[in-house]
């Protein structure tokens, strides 16, 4: 679930509460019991992450999909 | 579902049985197969089928005594499929069929056969070709036995001789001119063999040495045809009365005896799993209705034959029997790809894996649970019950995908809370003989018609109407969440039994059915059987245009509710409209894509049944359940509610509109039991959580899309009241937009907005189920 695939280029949102510009990082995901580690911008300082609206409708409505039939 | 039950449900299913033809056939030619092959012109394929089954082509196509012709279904529509003159133009049209298939691994056993007729030679091919040594004793001084009783012109020898070829192609050995009894004794090829057939034709048992029965037949095992001494098996004419011939009997006998003696000699048991073999009467259903009525082919020389052409013609004639009734009527069914017996055993496979891919997931929680299948079904089979069942399991096991149904529970869930469930007496009674049930998406469609009906009912009813706003639990039972289903259930029974079990009415053909089922101690009627007695409210016919038609949806849950359909058409008729039939009516009605949580769980099967159902009749619909009307007037077909023709107000064209958003139809539950309990109880109305107060802006496209996402503007309240509470939201420093995020309860709210003047503009929401964990760094 690469950021990058579903947000070309550079992001626009910053952290309101930490007036930071998000960074791509590691965000732990998980959905029925199953864990894994992704890339996602994320809030340098406290964390908080961006899903744009193609990640969840695209991969992760897919992966979703995928466990709920697991 | 165990094992026992599968099978029992998979042969409730007729359509993979073979079609009469095969199964008349002892040999089972699948006639089918090959009338389609040649239809499209393929002799050599339908030759192929056609050599599959019988050893002697060439001579059983021109003597054969053909039992699958006066079986044939086309001889109901027209005359049966000339069978034997297509098998026949199948070989001279095909171009030349090589043999296929390797030699089989030679075997140490010798089995003689007594008799060089149809019977002993198929015995004796089928035997060598299994790899045993097979030699054939012949009294006579050529092959064929009872075969030359057929004229030349219609039994050529060359055909014989070209036939007969195949014999010595797997090395059968030939004796001619030995006659058993004299030549040899049967006790010496007892000896010499390892096994013996004895196809004899019409010679004598007592000149074989074999006894008799009391009534002077041979004594012979009709299943596997074995006789007194185990190593002896007998068959073809001797075990039909003479003048009762039949080639393709004799040839089917030939078939049993090899498979008798290959399982004598390998030490198998002889009897088990055979009850397939020989003509049978088959349990496929084919209807032949619509079926426009051909006579068969004529041909142009009798002596040749068809020629390609008319062979073509005539394959065509054959209506290639299936059932497929359920799959005719049903999308749901059809959109699969397949019938019920696949789909039974794919539904068993998904509940009994343990690890890997649940494939069929979407195909249990897809059906509509209407029970149109039992209806049309020559065996009465209900894939609904099958499919709920399995929800059952599947939600026992804790495999039930969260997404298939978690939305309309917790709308169920919403109907059911404080914020719109009301249960009171009427006003100023002190109890009620009647307590009017509405449904929950009645109130939430027209919250207005509720309101009318429940004054118009207290007015003219005597003894007390009470009144109950809730969910009847419907999507709890569909969904297979049986316990929640029977403790929501479990309360409105103690409600009624509280009001002294008071006569229930129903605005709802679910709520019926489901009361109906669960309840069946309490006193239920529709409220259109109820309109029809009181009669109905004045001035009611300002919608209606005398004489004009209306075309009936009954709802599925009334399916085997008469006198409610009764009920509705005597409303319409008294209203002025003439009454319009659609095909599938009654107890062979439709469901609208709602039931069973169809839309929820496939979407687009769902629009894909509204689409076929709008497309019925070009008059406007009539609708008596609310979630029908709202249905099918999403699929942009003017529906009416039969309470827009009672209490819509005049001129007001309701056929045209949209059901409401979801988020509109909460909040005509919640509006509805707020204003009748202020104007009708004098209660105050249940204070609004601080989310509820969020104002919001959301253009009509972006509604679309979030009904499309199931987001409801209090999943954008509660997102935009927990980032602005928390602080916790994302700044675009291009756009200025603010975008946060917020997880209620199983599934992530985003939201992108703005702020200003008060009120919060709503630019995006989306959601997605997946958790995500958010550290600091």
């Amino acid at each position: 679930m690469n950021p990058k695939e579903a947000v070309p280029g550079k992001v626009e949102w910053l952290c309101s509460k930490c007036g930071l510009p998000l960074e791509v990082g590691k965000v732990e995901v998980g959905y029925l019991g199953s864990m894994f580690p992704v890339d996602l911008y994320k809030c340098p300082k406290c964390g908080q992450v961006f899903v744009p609206v193609e990640l969840a409708e695209g991969k992760m409505a897919e992966v979703e999909k995928l466990l709920e039939d697991k | 579902m165990d094992q026992e039950e599968l099978g029992k449900l998979e042969a409730s299913c007729t359509q993979e049985q073979p079609p009469a033809c095969a199964a008349a056939c002892p040999v089972h030619v699948d006639v089918r197969a090959m009338a389609a092959a040649i239809a499209r012109g393929d002799f050599a394929s339908a030759a192929k089928i056609f050599r599959k089954s019988v050893p002697f082509p060439g001579i059983i196509s021109r003597i054969c005594d053909h039992p699958c012709q006066s079986v044939c279904k086309r001889g109901e529509v027209g005359e049966a499929v000339s069978i034997r003159a297509l098998e026949k133009a199948c070989l001279d049209w095909a171009k030349e069929v090589s043999a296929s298939g390797f030699p089989p691994s030679a075997k140490d056993k010798r089995v003689a056969v007594v008799g060089a007729g149809l019977s002993g030679l198929t015995a004796a091919f089928e035997l060598a070709k299994k790899g045993y040594s097979a030699e054939v004793f012949e009294k006579e001084s050529r092959l064929g036995g009872s075969i030359f009783r057929f004229s030349r012109e219609q039994l050529p020898e060359e055909v014989i001789s070209a036939d007969l070829k195949a014999l010595e192609k797997v090395g059968v050995t030939i004796r001619l001119s030995a006659e058993a009894g004299r030549d040899m004794l049967i006790d010496d090829l007892c000896s010499d063999f390892d096994a013996v057939y004895l196809a004899p034709g019409e010679q004598l048992a007592g000149e074989l040495g074999f006894g008799l029965d009391a009534a002077g037949r041979w004594i012979i095992d009709p299943l596997t045809l074995g006789t007194t001494n185990p190593k002896v098996f007998a068959g073809g004419a001797v075990r039909r009365p003479s003048g009762n011939r039949s080639p393709i009997g004799s040839m089917a006998d030939g078939r049993r005896a090899a498979i008798s003696i290959d399982r004598f000699l390998q030490k198998v048991s002889l009897s088990a799993s055979r009850s397939s073999e020989g003509a049978f009467e088959t349990r496929l259903f084919t209807s032949t209705e619509g079926i426009e009525p051909l006579p068969a082919t004529v041909m142009s020389d009798v002596s040749r034959g068809y020629s390609l052409e008319e062979a073509v013609s005539e394959a065509k004639r054959c209506i290639q029997c299936q059932c497929l009734e359920c799959v005719k009527v049903c999308e749901y069914l059809n959109s699969f790809k397949g019938y019920p017996k696949k789909y039974i055993r794919q539904i068993y496979n998904n509940l009994s894996i343990v690890m890997g891919h649940r494939h069929a997931n979407k195909l249990i929680n897809s059906c509509s649970l209407c029970g149109l299948c039992r209806e049309v079904c020559p065996e009465n089979l209900h894939m609904g019950t099958v499919c709920k069942d399995a929800r059952g399991i599947m939600v026992e096991q804790g495999r039930m995908p969260p997404s298939a149904h978690e939305f309309p529970i917790r709308d169920m869930l919403f109907s059911n809370s404080e914020k719109s469930a009301l249960t009171r007496c009427q006003p100023g009674k002190s109890g009620c003989n009647h307590l009017f049930f509405p449904g929950c998406q009645l109130s939430a469609s027209a919250p207005e018609h509720v309101r009318k009906t429940y004054g118009f009912l207290c007015e003219k009813l005597e003894g007390g109407v009470g009144l109950m706003l809730r969910c009847c639990g419907a999507p709890a039972e569909w969904s297979g969440r049986t316990q929640l289903f029977s403790d929501s259930f479990g309360n409105i029974a103690a409600q009624w039994e509280a009001m002294e079990r008071p006569r229930l009415i129903f605005a709802c053909s679910t709520c019926y059915e489901i009361f109906k089922t669960h309840l069946p101690e309490a006193d239920i009627v529709s409220l259109w059987e109820v309109l029809d007695r009181t009669g109905l409210p004045e001035g009611v016919c300002e919608n209606t245009v005398p004489g004009r038609s209306l075309a009936i949806h009954d709802a599925c849950g009334t399916r085997h509710e008469k006198h409610i359909h009764e009920a509705v058409r005597n409303i319409l008729r008294k209203l002025g409209f003439a009454v319009e039939e659609l095909a599938l009516s009654g107890e062979r009605t439709e469901c609208c894509g709602y039931g069973g949580l169809m839309f929820f769980a496939n979407p687009e099967l769902a629009r894909s049944v509204i689409r076929k159902r709008i497309a019925q009749s070009d008059s406007d619909y009539l609708a008596y359940c609310a979630m029908c009307r709202d249905y099918l007037a999403s699929g942009g077909k003017r529906t009416w509610h039969l309470l827009d023709l009672l209490f819509g107000a005049p001129g007001e064209d309701l056929a045209n509109r949209k059901g409401p958003v979801y988020t509109l139809r909460r909040e005509h539950r919640a509006r509805l039991k707020d204003a009748l309990l202020e104007e009708l109880w004098g209660e105050e109305p249940m204070e609004k959580e601080k989310y509820g107060r969020i104002r919001l802006r959301i253009t009509d496209e972006l509604r679309e899309t979030l009904e499309r996402r199931q987001i409801l503007d209090s999943d954008i309240q509660k997102v935009i009241d927990f980032a602005e509470s928390s602080g916790a939201k994302l700044l675009n420093s291009h756009t200025g937009h603010l975008l946060a995020h917020y997880k209620p309860a199983a599934v992530t709210y985003w939201v992108e907005y703005e702020a200003a003047e008060g009120q919060f503009t709503v630019f995006n929401a989306y959601c997605h189920r997946m958790e995500i964990t958010e550290r600091a760094s």
